[in-house]
């Protein structure tokens, strides 16, 4: 085929994209060009490129507020706690799923588990205020019926980081689990028959034949989720927390919020969102490459 | 393999109950919440409800569904996924089908690749992406809700993969035989993608449902909410116990605790309703989507 019939035979495909294409310029693509806000002391009047630009300033006021650090420590422990627990539970509940023999129990099981999933954190974040009040809620009833002083989980800073990630490995557990199941499924079977074979006890079968069938998958997890470390989760702390747990609670996406949209200083937030796309933007590429090179994972 | 030994049996069991015990962990949060919303209000605020309603009223529903403002933003809800269903569908078809061609047949398609790649990478951030949607004039509009997520680059993406994977043959046979790219999309790729676009049905159905963060920052008037922004404002702003003092202003009215589990569990219901029918699809999409090697 010569290049210019070639061109022709493409043509549709070019028209195909348009529509997306210029989606993404204007609503991804124009917004990046905007970080430049974080240089400037923007006025939106003055428009994008028509502020004083300050160099630094920005960036330096940043680094002289006195939480910053806290909400960076908080962002970065809370994400990657749901990281690493995230990890085990899913891996342990299909461990323990796939002993299941009963395949009607086993369905109801995973049906049930990876509800939560689809259910928003405004839904959920209201279940959790409803049930860890600690006048009303039911855990709180629980704990007195046994004996122990109620405890004001989403108000104290003790317990509101444990609260972010048992709640969050809650709602998402299930869902990786299938995941993991569908790893174990696919094992070879006659392994295990090998190993019947060989006197192996059920513990050795998990040991040496399942978790080690299990490796390839909870490498590409891992890695991928290393992209994850500054996201600990807008809409769950954004739903879930109040000023009494900030110095626990607060993390980069809440304070880039209220800098921003709610006290109305765009430069500073953006250099908040600019240092943070920057991390991420590192991170999430050496994970695409660890998965490539050791899971040999693709994109596409 | 039949003889079992006792370790063996202590285990099974106990295998059993903690995990049927898990999954109705998943499961109480919800049905506790459906018992408050039909319990009376006294003895929902004394704390006497448990997993069954106490004093059963339809009370607290017949006053949210007879509230305007729920009834309106539930239409909004409806608005944007009707709007915003069309366009990411449409748009996922017409971006994976070129992409997922090969070099020699599209030259420009890693180049496009990256282009769409590029913008789960990085991204301007909160700020700039509120500019823009103010600056071309979307505010308060339904389609603040609908442009911006547009291109839903993760499907474009679990799509592509699924178009990859058809035999070429039959794109083949179908361009001997006359047909052209728009035909072979359509005609072919589409009715052969059915399971993959269940899983993106499902997954933008319940996205746009979920949304509530983008009516809360482009939509000025309570009255242009989106549902799950209007609940947002109900059942988590106007909550006395999340006592939250700079939320708590005169406008916001503390709500019942009857009202707000009636509120939150209308809010959940619709997935509640169409997650047993899709089941079958999205498990093979997760998986599809993961896994692939």
């Amino acid at each position: 085929m010569n290049k210019k019939a070639k061109t022709k035979r493409e043509l549709p495909l070019h028209f195909m994209l348009l529509p997306g294409a210029l989606l993404l310029i204007v609503y991804s693509y124009i917004p990046m060009t905007g970080v430049v806000i974080a240089f400037q002391k923007f006025v939106p009047i003055n428009g994008l490129f028509g502020s004083k630009w300050i160099g630094l300033d920005n960036f330096r006021y940043v680094l002289q507020m006195p939480d910053i650090w806290q909400v960076l420590w908080n962002t970065i422990f809370i994400a990657s706690m749901k990281i690493i627990v995230g990890q085990i539970v899913p891996i342990a509940i299909a461990l323990l799923l796939n002993e299941m023999r009963n395949a009607l129990i086993k369905r109801g099981v995973q049906t049930l588990i990876y509800l939560p999933h689809f259910l928003s954190w405004v839904i959920l974040g209201a279940i959790l205020v409803d049930i860890l009040s600690p006048s009303q809620g039911i855990v709180n009833q629980v704990l007195g019926a046994i004996g122990l002083e109620p405890v004001y989980f989403l108000g104290s800073n003790s317990w509101f980081p444990g609260v972010l990630i048992a709640s969050e490995v809650w709602k998402e557990f299930g869902f990786s689990t299938i995941v993991y199941l569908a790893a174990i499924t696919g094992i070879n079977p006659a392994l295990y028959e090998a190993a019947i074979v060989d006197g192996a006890s059920h513990t050795r079968q998990v040991w040496h034949i399942t978790l080690p069938g299990m490796v390839p998958i909870i490498i590409l997890l891992a890695t991928l989720s290393l992209g994850n470390v500054l996201n600990a989760g807008f809409d769950q702390v954004f739903n879930l927390y109040s000023p009494s747990v900030y110095q626990s609670g607060d993390i980069l996406d809440t304070l880039i919020y209220r800098i921003g949209l709610v006290d109305a200083q765009f430069g500073v937030a953006t250099a908040i969102g600019f240092f943070k796309s920057c991390v991420s933007l590192v991170l999430i590429s050496i994970s695409y490459y660890l998965a490539y090179r050791l899971a040999n994972y693709r994109i596409f | 393999m039949h003889v079992q030994s006792l370790g063996r049996k202590i285990f099974v069991f106990s295998n059993y109950t903690f995990l049927i015990l898990l999954s109705l962990l998943c499961l109480f949060p919800l049905i506790q919440v459906l018992a408050i919303s039909f319990s009376s209000s006294p003895a929902a605020s004394a704390g006497l409800v448990k997993f069954w309603p106490v004093d059963f009223t339809m009370a607290s529903y017949k006053y949210i569904l007879g509230k305007r403002e729920f009834i309106q933003s539930f239409g909004i809800t409806m608005q944007r996924i009707a709007i915003g269903y069309t366009i990411n569908m449409l748009i996922s078809l017409l971006c994976a089908y070129p992409l997922a061609k090969e070099r020699q047949d599209f030259r420009l398609r890693t180049v496009y690749a990256w282009f769409f790649i590029f913008t789960i990478l990085f991204s301007g951030g909160l700020i700039p992406v509120y500019l823009i949607v103010t600056n071309t004039g979307l505010l308060d509009s339904i389609w603040a809700l609908v442009l911006p997520g547009a291109v839903p680059v993760f499907n474009v993406i679990l799509l592509l993969n699924f178009f990859r994977g058809l035999p070429r043959e039959i794109e083949e046979s179908a361009f001997m035989d006359g047909a052209g790219h728009w035909t072979v999309l359509w005609r072919m790729f589409v009715p052969m993608s059915m399971p993959v676009l269940a899983t993106i049905t499902l997954f933008t159905l319940v996205g746009h449902w979920n949304s509530w963060f983008d009516g809360l920052i482009y939509m000025n008037f309570p009255d242009r909410y989106p549902l799950s922004t209007y609940l947002q404002l109900m059942v988590i702003n106007s909550n006395p116990m999340k006592m939250d003092p700079t939320n708590l202003s005169g406008i916001i009215q503390i709500s019942e605790r009857t009202t707000r589990a009636a509120q939150i569990f209308l809010g959940a219901l619709p997935i509640l309703l169409v997650y047993p029918f899709l089941q079958r699809f999205f498990v093979k999409g997760i998986v599809l989507g993961s896994v692939k090697g």
